[in-house]
């Protein structure tokens, strides 16, 4: 037999097949901003909002400001430094010059955005001037390299926790393609070679530094100069650099506020699939109601948090019970009476599992067969070798034959049965829309379902059916108003998005609340084409009639009015039962029952509300006494 | 609230052919009055049981005739003893008359009720309907049952047939049959009723709605599909889970002699200061705080309300789309129904046309809801057609809430394709699983669909309920154990996996399963929590290798370090088990190793043979178990145990490295010093190089593996 060592034991570091155990997703972000603060950043302008030019400087403030209140809402837990360079102050920890690292009190240089870095940086371009300055900082005959400082400073910032746990970027705001062309000979080369040397090194560290250029009209970035050897670009990336990074510049802006969640695995569970075979899946939340976040009660005086502490009273004896009580339902006239174990030894009715109970036809899962939002399954391999194999089976079996798998999941709050639909993965040029697996979709039990449609047949004919035209009529509408490439990735919640706004503009101490737009209002201009109109009349013409509208009043008011017009009636003659005025002049109208007093109230169309004594008061009013 | 009270008469065959669903019809009865005495305590009900020896009924003291018909229980308040008479159904011996039974149970309802009470009056008839019905002195049948359904509706009467057919009722006359469907059909033709066929006791169970919830509208008014097209509709839900009732906090301070005790318990929440925890801070004084950042904005109810999102009340159309848009797991939560204002043909038409064209055409609605005036968001979500199959019921539309953006998360998976080979399933296993998927069919053409969500009841409620009721006739009564016929919800059925025995077997040999013992095991794995009540084994048959998975659960009781001369093979499971430092898996193949060849080259006359193969099995065992996810240091550890022992070689090594390494080195061992009788040993308890499929890191496969073993076994000598 012939023995090559290399062969059979190749080394495993290298073996491809192992990086999903390597994949470890960094749960954190710490970003600094570095952005050149030179004159020509002030001087410089491009076209903006409303046709009016900005200034470079006004544009990367903009952009990081929003970018700021953005995070904040978004991922609160990642870090931020601001950092200007070429300015005439200095402050940093090296106390290098033309670097000056921008912070607030109660805030470490690099730590989480506050309200106060939000709103202070908000207004840093009245005081820009006066504080920091702006100045060139790499001029013929100087040493000093404002860059290559800068570049140290961030560097510095970011040498804050591993690069296991956090993604740490340099994001680079400037409008010089050169900044060492006013230098000749040995002195640029030797500047641009350390500057390229430093950039080289922080990336080595695992920093990426990305450069968001501000672009004039007349005058083209020219990103082979220096910054592609700084940042690293191919020759094949240079040509898409510009119109990307202006793209970038513009999501930086407008970004939507949505609280990210880190991929979390919410249960491991074993899924029975036959006796004897049992893989591993784990659980995950794709889809969630987001929710505004949680209330803190605070002291409104001194604005501290509260604690809130629960006590359980007993009723009858008003003693406080310190051991968790037992529970009790009133059943044939007594209480029955349940310990906490015996709760939960009735809800124990499987084991935690996931247990495979047979397969049926998609068709077979109805559009009503819903109670929550649906949890993500995928198979993992970590604890029994062999899920995925078996899972990537089924779930191709399953795509291919078109059927969904019951199983019955016996978890501890509900054991119900579940639908395990596969879903095959979708990607776009933009990253994976799908993702590869199945959802679990909780089936709803016979007493869940209810059959409210079946409360009102009409017992003597059978129910009307739309006739041919008509079906052809609205067929016609739904041509006309639809919506071509609807996704659910469509609208935002305005409520949240309102929610959002309120709190960074009382955050902030904002005079006004930022607008948002409510998305989920109909295409209102979209409705009021006239094809669409004509649509929407011929199936009205063809479902109502002509004399709809008159009709369908005429009924509604029939029926609510009737009742009330009733009513009244009734009040009115029992108002007539007694001469008011009489009783009133001769203080009596104390001696009728609320009951009665009441008639008269209705009778006049007054409010019926309050004491016996308000009512009283409001007749002799009324009355004129 | 009178008109809320129902009359319930449950017509009950118990006739021989019913014995078998007797126990099933006992359960759901029982059950029935149950929830009535806790949710509905002023329902009336009563029993009538037909197919019985005797007869006891008023029809037949006054007009003759009605033979066999039992009135159990006339029409009362619901209570205990309802639960009794229930639970103790008697067992008839004659085949019943249905028809009989209805004649009777109208009867009860129009004599106790006279036509005052106006509220609900409901018949519940239970029965296989396989024998005949008599026939009527004037008239047809058909006749007999139009008058009977007549009547019905004109006391305003609805009827629930339960109809119990399938495997429960075989041997029945299918021409019988067949006239007894069109007379029930009649009835649900002319009167508010309603037919359903189970054919299995799960069914049975859900088939009956044992609890009464009044339908409420969560919305009455416009469909928008523009400003100038409205649809008058009224919005229900369709879906809404039945809650595990809340059970009250019970204060046992009081005596339990106390006859004006509540027992209740009240909650009481005070807010204290972080700081100064003897204060207590009113409600007025306390404000709402959201998170910004790391700060904590106070808002307080004033500011928000006035600047909160306020949307106008309404229902509005913002298109149509293609079905194939909206993917059923984007489904957020239970179901709404919305139907035409009843009564209002057109917009019982307007309705029936647009549900009817989206189906044609395979559209969906896409709308936005505002149901309340006040409420805080709206709500986007799909509308799908529900055509009715019922002429008497108009067509109507199910709602799904979708989510927002801000309710997806996007998080990315690694695509199925880009695992490695090893993880992909071969053709034989894609066949296998196909042919699962295929046979394990719970909806199989021509039988009832199994587990349909409409008939499966919630076995937790039924095993609350059945407590509660053993409760209060004994207070310390044991939780009983889940029902026999509900315990095949949570299980696979027995019948199905028997009858594809050979599909299953298949696909357990197709694919193999191993317990990854790298892995730390929570106490979650080793002791499977056994559901209370079943005595069923869990059936957790991951263990591929019995015996070496046995070892690895166990804890190490003594805390083995060396690998020693008397058990070597224990020692060294229970030093592959010793988890407080990873060096332990290394140091005990590294020793066990040794060991081997120390036994080998000691080995007098082949007398250390037996154990050292015994050794080897162990190693081979180990090392397969042990193959995802080396420490590096192992690796290394092997590197230099392997120099050592080679002297040449250097190879960095996973698990089954250092098993097919050794082995390889033995075959050459023994070619040098020519000892036949070792290998042969090897060879003849089946002990090969580590395959690939048996470790993915291994580069044999299963052939070259055996070919290995046909190389170490010596020529035959002639």
């Amino acid at each position: 037999m012939d023995l090559d060592p290399e062969d059979v034991f190749k080394d495993e570091e290298d073996d491809p097949d192992n990086e999903f155990f390597q994949q470890s997703e960094s749960s954190k972000e710490y970003v600094v901003y570095l952005v050149d603060a030179s004159p020509k950043m002030f001087n410089t302008t491009c076209p903006g909002k409303d046709q009016k030019d900005e200034i470079h400087f006004h544009v990367s403030i903009s952009c990081i400001a929003e970018s700021l209140k953005t995070q904040i809402i978004c991922r609160s837990y990642d870090e931020v430094a601001i950092c200007f360079f070429n300015t005439r102050e200095k402050k940093n920890l090296q106390d290098l010059n033309g670097v000056f690292v921008f912070n607030v009190a109660e805030r470490e240089q690099l730590d989480r955005p506050t309200a106060r870095l939000i709103k202070e940086f908000d207004c840093i371009e009245e005081s820009f001037m006066r504080e920091i300055g702006s100045q060139y900082g790499i001029v013929p005959g100087s040493r000093e390299n404002s860059l290559y400082n800068a570049l140290w400073v961030a560097q510095a910032l970011l040498r804050k926790g591993s690069i296991k746990t956090a993604d740490k970027r340099i994001l680079l705001f400037t409008n010089e393609d050169d900044p060492f062309g006013s230098l000749q000979g040995a002195a640029k080369a030797d500047m641009t070679r350390t500057t390229l040397q430093r950039a080289k090194d922080i990336q080595d560290l695992g920093i990426s530094i990305e450069l968001l250029p501000l672009i004039r009209l007349d005058e083209e970035f020219n990103v082979s100069v220096l910054y592609s050897d700084l940042i690293g670009l191919d020759s094949e990336d240079l040509a898409q650099f510009i119109p990307s990074a202006g793209q970038k510049l513009e999501d930086m802006k407008d970004q939507l506020r949505k609280r990210m969640f880190t991929k979390r695995i919410i249960r491991r569970i074993t899924f029975h699939i036959v006796k004897g075979l049992s893989i591993q899946l784990n659980t995950y939340a794709l889809i969630r109601p987001t929710v505004p976040g949680a209330i803190t009660w605070l002291d409104s005086v001194t604005n501290r948090p509260l604690k809130i502490e629960r006590s359980l009273i007993c009723e009858d004896t008003g003693s406080l019970i310190q051991e968790p009580p037992k529970r009790f339902q009133p059943y044939r006239n007594e209480n029955v009476k349940f310990s906490m174990d015996e709760i939960s030894e009735i809800k124990r009715i499987s084991t935690g599992h996931l247990r495979l109970l047979g397969f049926k036809p998609l068709c077979c899962l109805k559009d009503y067969h819903n109670l929550r939002p649906s949890t993500f399954v995928y198979p993992s391999d970590q604890e029994v070798v062999g899920s995925s194999c078996i899972f990537i089976a089924l779930h191709r079996s399953m795509l291919r034959l078109k059927r969904f798998a019951v199983a019955f999941y016996g978890g501890s709050s509900r054991p119900q049965l579940v639908a395990l639909v596969a879903r095959d993965e979708i990607t776009t040029a933009g990253g994976q829309m799908e993702p590869p697996g199945m959802h679990m979709i909780y089936l709803p039990y016979s007493d869940d379902i209810r059959d409210a449609e079946e409360i009102f047949p009409d017992t003597e004919d059978d129910a009307p059916r739309a006739d041919k035209d008509q079906i052809q009529k609205a067929a016609a509408l739904i041509k006309r108003i639809e919506m071509k490439d609807f996704s659910v990735f469509q609208f935002a919640n305005p409520a949240l998005q309102r929610h959002y706004a309120v709190l960074q503009a009382l955050a902030l101490e904002e005079d006004d609340i930022p607008e948002t737009i409510d998305e989920t209002v109909p295409d209102e201009e979209g409705l009021a084409r006239p094809a669409v109109v004509k649509a929407i009349e011929e199936f009205k013409l063809s479902v109502y009639g002509d004399n709809y509208d008159e009709e369908n009043d005429h009924l509604g008011k029939e029926k609510v009015g009737g009742a009330s017009r009733k009513r009244k009636e009734i009040a009115e003659n029992a108002a007539k039962d007694y001469d008011w005025a009489d009783l009133a002049d001769n203080g009596q109208l104390k001696d009728l029952t609320v009951a009665a007093l009441k008639t008269y109230l209705n009778a006049h169309d007054l409010p019926v509300t309050g004491k016996k004594e308000a009512l009283i008061s409001r007749i002799l009013t009324h009355m004129g006494k | 609230m009178a008109r809320n009270k129902e009359k319930l008469v449950l017509l009950l065959d118990v006739g021989p052919s019913m014995h078998g669903v007797l126990p099933e019809v006992e359960k759901v009865c029982s059950m029935l009055v149950e929830k009535k005495l806790i949710f509905n305590k002023d329902d009336e009900v009563g029993v009538v049981v037909f197919g019985t020896e005797e007869t006891n009924n008023e029809l037949m003291d006054e007009v003759g005739g009605y033979e066999n018909i039992v009135v159990l229980q006339d029409i009362k308040v619901v209570d205990g003893d309802l639960i009794d008479i229930l639970k103790k159904l008697p067992r008839g011996t004659v085949d019943g008359d249905f028809l009989d039974a209805i004649v009777v149970g109208m009867d009860m309802l129009i004599k106790k009720y006279k036509g005052i009470y106006k509220g609900k009056k409901r018949l519940c008839l239970i029965t296989n309907a396989i024998h005949p019905t008599k026939d009527s002195l004037e008239g047809s049948k058909e006749d007999q049952v139009g008058t009977l359904a007549v009547q019905m509706t004109a006391q305003g009467m609805k009827m629930e047939s339960i109809v119990v057919r399938g495997i429960l009722s075989q041997d029945a006359n299918k021409r019988i049959m067949d006239e007894n469907d069109r007379l029930l059909s009649i009835f649900s033709k002319k009167t508010r009723s309603r037919t359903v066929y189970v054919d299995s006791p799960i069914s049975l169970l859900g088939a009956l709605k044992t609890r009464r919830v009044t339908p409420v509208t969560v919305f009455r008014g416009h469909l928008e599909l523009s400003q100038q097209m409205k649809i008058k509709v009224w919005v229900y839900k369709k879906t809404q889970e039945e809650k595990f009732p809340t059970l009250k906090k019970y204060s046992e301070k009081a005596p339990s002699t106390s006859k004006f005790a509540t027992h209740q318990v009240m909650v009481d929440y005070e807010y204290k200061s972080v700081d100064d925890s003897s204060t207590v801070v009113p409600p007025e004084q306390r404000i709402k705080g959201y998170r910004y950042g790391p700060q904590v904005v106070p808002i307080s109810d004033a500011e928000r309300d006035a600047v909160k999102f306020k949307p106008e009340k309404g229902v509005k159309l913002l298109g149509f789309t293609d079905a194939s848009n909206i993917i059923r797991h984007y489904y957020m939560k239970d179901v709404y129904l919305f139907i035409a204002e009843p009564g209002n043909t057109r917009a019982i038409l307007a309705v029936s046309a647009i549900a009817r064209a989206m189906k044609e055409m395979n559209k969906v609605a896409i709308l936005r809801c505002v149901w309340r005036q006040g409420q805080q968001n709206v709500v986007v979500g799909v509308l799908t057609p529900n055509i009715s199959q019922n002429n008497k019921i108009p067509d109507s539309f199910y709602f799904n809430v979708l989510p927002f953006i801000e309710d997806v998360r996007e998080y990315q998976f690694p695509s199925f394709n880009s695992f490695p080979a090893s993880w992909l399933p071969n053709e034989q296993q894609q066949m296998a699983a196909d042919e699962f998927v295929q046979m394990l069919n719970l909806a199989p053409s021509g039988k009832e669909e199994a587990l349909l969500p409409e008939f499966t009841p919630n076995p937790v409620l039924e095993r609350f309920y059945h407590h509660l009721e053993l409760k209060s006739k004994q207070p310390d009564a044991a939780v009983p154990p889940l029902d026999e016929t509900l315990k095949r919800i949570t299980e696979p059925d027995l019948e199905l996996d028997f009858e594809n025995k050979s599909v299953l077997d298949s696909l357990c040999k197709h694919f193999e399963l191993k317990e990854n013992s790298k892995l730390k095991k929570s106490a979650r794995r080793l002791l499977p929590e056994k559901p209370s009540g079943s005595n069923g084994e869990d059936g957790n048959g991951n263990v591929s290798d019995a015996r070496a998975v046995d070892s690895i659960g166990q804890e190490p009781v003594v805390k083995i370090e060396k690998i020693g001369d008397l058990t070597p093979v224990q020692d060294f499971e229970v030093m592959m088990t010793r988890r407080d430092n990873p060096e332990w898996v290394g140091k005990a193949i590294r020793e066990m190793r040794d060991k081997i060849l120390s036994l080998l080259t000691n080995s007098h006359g082949g007398d250390n043979y037996l154990v050292a193969v015994e050794c080897i099995i162990a190693l081979r065992k180990g090392c397969i178990l042990e193959q995802v996810s080396p420490s590096p240091s192992l690796c290394f550890c092997c590197c230099f145990f392997l120099n050592l022992l080679c002297g040449f070689r250097c190879f960095c090594l996973m698990e089954p490295g250092p098993y097919n390494n050794l082995m390889r080195y033995l075959y050459r061992y023994c070619q040098e010093k020519e000892i036949s009788t070792f290998p042969k040993l090897l060879a003849s308890m089946d002990v090969t190089l580590i395959s690939k499929s048996e470790a993915v890191d291994s580069n044999f496969t299963d052939d070259e593996a055996r070919r290995f073993l046909d190389k170490i076994k010596p020529e035959p000598k002639d």
